[in-house]
């Protein structure tokens, strides 16, 4: 009787499981079905189609938008990767715990979007400084920061910091030492910690929006994409969505396979 | 190895400097402008006053306040519910498939919110799957609309927010010692009382993260209310985004922020305070 009730339980966990799968994922993949939908308006299925991907590729707005993101993401990516990695080296090298420097750099993961967004700006504007691209991919290297730092690090803490006393002891410099020991070994870490940055800059609306400045040409994608459906759903939207979307999924996915628990821990 | 504190410095340095000009300096001019004065054309006037702080308790918007407080909430305890059996299930099955199942419920977290709350969107408007669904079972009335509530904007924080939820109480079911659970069945206890003597406790400080993360990252929130709410719903995030750049009273959109940042941080500080202690209580 308490094994059958046992197996009982052990079947409603795992059908809720499931069900918590269901709703995480049904959403992401009706969007995707419906962007093949030849009918423009996201909702009766009228037959398979990829005009809106065509008609995506020609739109010189979206091309233009494609084309700031990925500017935007590769350079706040480029930045905070090798920011966040010397910072992750020199905090780990000096094994002396600081709870302050921790929150600091906890502080950007947290820190609505909103706060930081209008923080940036009210500073930006005060500076007088020229809004654009660049402002943009100074903003986004801030989260970018924190999120290369955390990863990195982690993947230091199972680093043998021996290693490079036997390659110092051996005659090699701090420069060779870095570049033949060190750096190999957490290249893994650096690599999934880029991808994950770079997926986060490429979704990042709200602070581009906000210090992007006025105009079209510093229009990234996700800002595209709020215009899209906050003033009037077009049907574009559905296609660019579901090639967003998959980037970051196999982004993601490339980044896990690199450093396992990336984005789990 | 004997690194010397300059060369640390050296690579801490720039990240830092990056951080302390882009995150604290921003952060250190909000709380300075929020004891400014609006000016007359929207700049800042340059005179002290508490006047920002004192409209902020003003009932019109202490009731946003506590509408976005409830809203979080919600959202927080409903996500909690729904995430820890699911957790608790990713711990049960074989070990080998925990880290897939781990990664597929927290994928969707790290990819496009503004496009995750989008999907929302179009299940939900009145032509959109879930109302053909209705008429294809028969449902002959107007459409339902479903969108533009509190409830819509309390479902999409969930939805975005869930998977860190069960990562969160993944993680403490993991570090428990199966041990503690068999001990517990051998001496005879049931299931529900292993489950509400050991394992519940054991696992308070995941559930506390998991509560603070959903609640801090919704109270702020301005995609979600913004897109889901349809202007219907206001919540605090929406009110600081009118206050730059609708209203341009930007003393108090900075006095907003502050009132906001400081909520969030006491929470935090609250759950670093628990887990500590559990911590503690653990090892002693």
């Amino acid at each position: 009787m308490a094994e059958a009730h046992h197996r009982h339980s052990e079947r409603a966990l795992r059908a809720h499981l499931i069900l918590v799968y269901v709703f995480l994922y049904v959403p992401i993949i009706v969007l995707i079905f419906l962007s093949f939908n030849e009918a423009g308006l996201p909702t009766a299925w009228t037959g398979a189609s990829v005009k809106w991907y065509a008609a995506l590729a020609s739109n010189e707005t979206i091309q233009r938008a494609a084309l700031n993101t990925i500017i935007v993401a590769m350079s706040s990516t480029l930045i905070a990767t090798t920011l966040g990695t010397l910072l992750a080296l020199g905090i780990e090298m000096r094994q002396k715990p600081n709870s302050a420097l921790d929150a600091l750099l906890f502080a950007p993961m947290i820190i609505p979007d909103i706060v930081l967004a209008i923080a940036l700006l009210s500073m930006f504007s005060l500076i007088e400084f020229t809004l654009g691209l660049h402002s943009i991919v100074m903003s986004h290297v801030v989260f970018n920061i924190a999120f290369v730092f955390a990863v990195v690090r982690t993947r230091l803490r199972n680093f043998d910091f021996s290693v490079i006393e036997a390659s110092i002891d051996l005659g090699a410099s701090a420069f060779t030492t870095f570049w033949r020991v060190t750096f190999p070994a957490i290249f893994p870490g650096v690599l999934a910690a880029a991808l994950l940055a770079l997926t986060l800059s490429v979704d990042e609306f709200i602070i581009a929006f906000f210090v992007s400045g006025a105009g079209p040409s510093s229009q990234t994608l996700p800002m595209q994409i709020y215009s899209m459906i906050r003033f009037g759903v077009t049907p574009e939207i559905n296609a660019l969505a579901t090639l967003v979307i998959l980037f970051s999924f196999v982004a993601l996915f490339i980044s896990q396979r690199l450093n396992k628990g990336v984005l789990t821990t | 190895m004997q690194v010397s504190r300059l060369q640390t410095s050296l690579l801490i340095g720039p990240g830092l400097g990056w951080l302390a000009l882009l995150m604290v300096l921003p952060c250190a001019l909000i709380f300075v402008l929020s004891f400014f004065e609006r000016g007359i054309y929207g700049g800042i006037d340059y005179v002290y006053t508490l006047e920002n702080f004192a409209r902020a308790a003003d009932p019109l918007y202490l009731g946003i306040f506590l509408k976005s407080g409830r809203i979080a909430g919600f959202a927080a305890l409903i996500a909690l519910f729904v995430a820890y059996p699911a957790a608790y299930a990713i711990s049960r099955a074989p070990r080998a498939w925990q880290a897939t199942l781990l990664f597929l419920a927290i994928l969707p977290f790290w990819s496009n919110y503004l496009i995750r709350t989008y999907a929302w969107i179009v299940l939900l408007n009145r032509e959109g799957l879930l109302n053909q669904g209705f008429k294809l079972l028969g449902y002959s009335g107007e459409p339902i609309n479903m969108l533009y509530s509190e409830s819509t904007v309390i479902l999409g924080l969930v939805y975005n927010y869930l998977p860190f939820v069960i990562l969160a109480i993944y993680s403490s079911i993991s570090r428990l010692d199966p041990q503690l659970w068999e001990a517990s069945e051998d001496l005879g206890a049931s299931r529900l009382q292993t489950f509400r003597r050991i394992i519940l406790p054991q696992t308070a400080p995941g559930i506390a993260a998991g509560l603070v993360f959903v609640f801090v990252l919704s109270i702020g929130n301005f995609v979600t209310p913004d897109l889901l709410g349809g202007g219907h719903v206001q919540m605090v995030g929406n009110l600081i985004y009118d206050q730059f750049l609708t209203a341009r009273d930007w003393p108090f959109g900075a006095a907003l922020s502050f009132v906001l940042i400081s909520i969030m941080m006491a929470l935090l500080f609250a759950q670093a305070v628990l887990t500590n202690r559990a911590q503690r209580g653990g090892n002693g």
